[in-house]
């Protein structure tokens, strides 16, 4: 008993250790003095300042863009390459899952250095493209890595069977292969999204100085004070997001036993 | 088969956007101005400020580290303990933070922390004497923990869930109190998600220039730092690429041992 | 009678609201193989688990040679279990393996590295010190699992379905294999499983059980000849059980025809089922027998012959080494002490708990 309660206590501790910042900047969203260092009591100022500025609203948008973009490229190329990997042999497939790890276990700002490197020397101007195709470079590995799981666990007699019962190749991988694969699929390109969405190194350096995204704005804002006005915009992107989850997991669903489900 | 066909996208763009900007690294790195061959980039390091920070950055990061597994071992096991909507607690605790940007997430410890913050008000109502580290190490490293916790508590959960429950009984069973199967099969079988968790944590803590940037107040400057600013700000691209294969040398290192311990590749699996 | 090594009192148990053992009592005597034998869910692994340690029964007792150990931690019991899958450590040798018992209780390594030799030769793998347990076939990872539970000298082992991995030929030799092992260590042994044909190849004692009730203790004979209720009698072998009434004392009717059979105190016109084994029912030709039919199907089973016949508004199962075509009229002819009544359950519950007295 002793036992669950500490137990309790301890994944207590560690949430409010990873929620207490992110509560702090909920709060400063409603604080009316512009310093986060003192209270200056209840407003809702900042939600409404929020829509007229310009700046903001252009780093949203660039940054939603990006990561919806980015992550739909990674997931099309990963799951081609996932399911080109399932028909080959051990060796290609070892150094093709070799190269797929290098962004994921290289330091995130030797990618974004080379990356510059590259887009300086092949004469990019740097700007959104050159960001969507960073984002999608360290987005690829991460659907690979949701979808090659799925991939293994395919019984290959039911793409067989398809075949058997009269499906063509094409057919066949439509129906049969790639609705198994479909929760992979999507857990990659939530993934892949989320982490284009909380990128800043890469993006900062392959941005270039006409384009902002709202990572990169609140770098340059650290200094000088960072805008309430971005608090409201975080505060409003998480609650949403923390609904939506609530919204998936709670609602029923007849079909799968839930512990599947992968994240 | 044309299956194989599929695959040529992604060598193509892995080829362009992964290994040619990693080539070009190296050139950087390996010559100077004019283009000549030189090792004068990479010998770079042992000059004082480069190696100071280089020593800063792996005090740091294998303190941050070690914090780390010392925080996520019991946790990876109580969340495998409570099989029931583990699921819920792990996306709590990994993903749904990630949608508050992680720049302003470290940027709130500041608020947290302060003189007459709410960590101080907390720490003097319990009658424990204040916590003044803002713009120190101990910020940064508050900061990594932070941020990199996660990383570790995934591969060490991931071990810890696939342990066939009989195993642990068969311990007990032929006599193995609850510390003994802990030490003899429980820690020993879940080693490789340590040495997955550490190399996560390691590697981004190591070369991280923004934590030190929001938390360390501009005055401690790590490797990654200097790195960042010889290619934004001083403009020397030789310098920082000499310094970054200095870098990746531990990472090389990293990824060398952690292919190792992790054959099959799944533990970190999310 | 030899005396009482474990004595299971009063056990319930149940997981979240859902009975799996109710009220279940049951001793093993010293030296004794006994079998646990029951459907998937019929409480024969909780039983177990219990006698290991694992779960800790909601209400009963549990007395070893006398001691009551109900509260006892795995760690300080004098048994050990081989598990169902093996549950070799992995990350250990074959020699660290079977050591691992000894090392934990301090035994000095001159004993220990006897103990592998002698426990790696009872179970035929000398010279597989070294080797890793992701090596070995599952027959051979199970041998280990054996070795490694019997070199501490346990005087109670537990089995819980170890050849369920196993494939049928495999499982046939380990059969032999753990009754040899038996008889070479003179220890007790209880086993579980859902396999009929291995309890009864291998138990002293079969213990069918089913919805946490046990059903019938006996000997592997008395299970298959005299089975108490319709449970047993379906779930051990073939059967025909058929809806009959007892005229009085060795006398019964069966489908509208009177059989002479060998039981007696079942009361006068009192309903009962009986159990007929289809190697008991007889084939003759027309009125030789009690009931006449027509055989309706025939299948070779290699040893036997199955047949269908209709008789009397039954389908009769009949193995015989004779064949009779289908279409054939035959009569039916059962000698009575091949005849076995059981008591009628009145309702679904009552079956479970059966005569368990």
């Amino acid at each position: 008993m002793i036992r669950r309660i500490s137990q309790k206590i301890y994944i207590g501790l560690i949430f409010v250790f990873l929620y207490a910042p992110i509560l702090t900047l909920m709060v400063l969203s409603f604080n009316a003095s512009k310093s986060r260092a003192k209270w200056g009591g209840f407003t809702l100022k900042w939600y409404s300042q929020l829509f007229q500025n310009q700046d903001i609203m252009e780093a949203l948008w660039n940054t939603l863009a990006i990561a919806g973009l980015s992550a739909l490229a990674a997931t099309l190329i990963g799951t081609m390459t996932c399911v080109a990997l399932g028909g080959m042999k051990k060796r290609s497939r070892t150094l093709i899952m070799g190269i797929t790890n290098i962004p994921m276990l290289n330091a995130e700002i030797v990618t974004g250095i080379s990356l510059m490197l590259l887009y300086i020397s092949l004469n990019m101007r740097l700007g959104f493209f050159t960001v969507l195709c960073s984002h999608i470079t360290f987005n690829i590995p991460y659907v690979i890595l949701s979808v090659m799981p799925r991939m293994h666990q395919l019984n290959p007699n039911t793409y067989e069977a398809a075949l058997d019962l009269g499906a063509s190749h094409l057919q066949a991988f439509f129906r049969v292969t790639l609705p198994d694969l479909m929760p992979g699929i999507l857990s990659g390109f939530l993934m892949a999204f989320t982490m284009s969405l909380d990128d800043f190194v890469i993006t900062h350096f392959t941005k270039g100085p006409g384009i902002d995204t709202l990572s990169t704005k609140i770098y340059t804002e650290v200094r000088k004070g960072i805008k309430p006005e971005i608090y409201a915009l975080s505060t409003i992107i998480f609650v949403a997001v923390l609904l939506l989850l609530f919204l998936v997991n709670y609602t029923p669903r007849e079909k799968g036993p839930k512990k599947e489900r992968r994240l | 088969m044309n299956k194989k066909a599929l695959s040529a996208p992604y060598l193509f763009w892995s080829a362009l956007f992964i290994i040619v900007p990693l080539c070009m690294v190296f050139y950087y790195g390996l010559t100077d101005k004019s283009g000549a061959f030189t090792l004068q980039n990479i010998l770079a390091i042992a000059r004082a400020e480069h190696a100071k920070a280089l020593w800063q950055a792996l005090l740091l990061s294998l303190g941050s580290t070690v914090l780390c597994l010392l925080l996520a071992y019991p946790l990876a096991m109580i969340l495998c303990s409570m099989r029931t909507r583990q699921h819920s607690f792990l996306v709590l605790i990994f993903i749904l933070p990630m949608w508050m940007n992680f720049l302003l997430r470290t940027f709130a410890w500041l608020t947290l922390l302060e003189k007459t913050g709410v960590v101080n008000n907390v720490l003097s109502f319990l009658g424990l004497p204040p916590l003044n580290i803002i713009n120190t190490p101990s910020a940064i490293v508050l900061g990594m923990v932070y941020n990199f916790l996660p990383f570790m508590v995934l591969p060490i959960y991931n071990t810890l869930a696939k342990i066939d429950q009989n195993v642990i009984a068969a311990a007990r069973d032929l006599g193995a109190n609850g510390v003994q199967t802990f030490l003899r099969i429980t820690l020993p079988l879940s080693v490789p998600g340590v040495i997955s968790g550490i190399t996560m944590v390691f590697v981004p803590a190591l070369t991280t220039f923004v934590i030190s940037t929001i938390l360390g107040g501009s005055k401690i400057l790590l490797i990654g730092n200097v790195i960042e600013q010889e290619f934004t700000q001083t403009g020397n691209w030789h310098l920082g690429s000499g310094l970054s294969i200095v870098l990746m040398m531990f990472i090389i290192l990293n990824m060398v041992v952690s292919a190792v311990t992790d054959k099959d590749g799944e533990v970190n699996a999310l | 009678m030899k005396k009482a090594l474990v004595n299971l009192v009063n056990i319930s148990k149940s997981y979240d609201g859902q009975l799996v053992l109710d009220d279940l009592n049951l001793y093993i005597r010293e030296n004794e193989f006994l079998t646990l034998l029951g459907p998937s869910g019929c409480g024969k692994t909780t039983t177990l688990r219990i006698l290991g340690g694992f779960e800790r029964p909601d209400r009963g007792q549990v007395f070893f040679e006398d001691q009551d150990i109900t509260e006892l931690p795995p760690n300080k019991r004098q048994l050990n279990t081989v598990f169902q899958k093996y549950a070799l450590f992995t990350h250990m040798n074959i020699a660290e393996n079977i050591a691992f018992g000894l090392k934990i209780k301090n035994k000095s390594k001159a004993y220990i590295d006897d103990k592998i030799k002698y426990a790696l030769k009872l179970v035929n793998l000398d010279g597989y010190e070294k080797r890793m347990p992701d090596s070995l076939s599952g027959g051979q990872q199970q041998r280990i699992a054996i070795a490694r539970a019997i070199v501490n000298e346990p005087k109670l082992l537990l089995l819980d379905e170890p050849l369920g991995a196993l494939d049928l030929k495999l499982r046939q030799d380990m059969q032999y294999e753990l009754i040899r092992l038996k008889n070479e260590l003179g220890i007790t042994f209880i086993y579980v499983t859902h396999d009929q044909e291995e309890a009864l190849t291998m138990s002293d004692t079969i213990v069918v059980m089913n919805q946490g009730y046990i059903q019938q203790i006996g000997t592997p004979e008395s299970i298959y000849n005299e089975p108490e209720n319709a449970f047993v009698a379906d779930f051990i072998g073939d059967s025909n059980i058929i809806g009959a009434t007892m005229i009085q004392d060795r006398l019964v009717e069966i489908l509208g025809a009177r059989f002479a059979c060998v039981d007696e105190g079942f009361g006068i016109n009192k309903p009962v089922d009986v159990v007929i084994r289809p190697e008991d029912v007889e084939l003759v030709s027309p009125g030789e027998g009690t009931i006449s039919g027509t055989v309706t199907h025939v299948i070779f089973k290699g040893v036997h012959y199955e047949m269908e016949v209709m008789a009397a508004g039954f389908e009769w199962l009949v193995h015989s080494t004779k064949m009779f075509a289908p279409g054939t009229a035959v009569d039916i002819k059962v000698d009575p002490f091949n005849i076995q009544i059981m008591n009628k359950p009145e309702s679904e519950d009552e079956e479970a708990v059966g005569v368990n007295e």
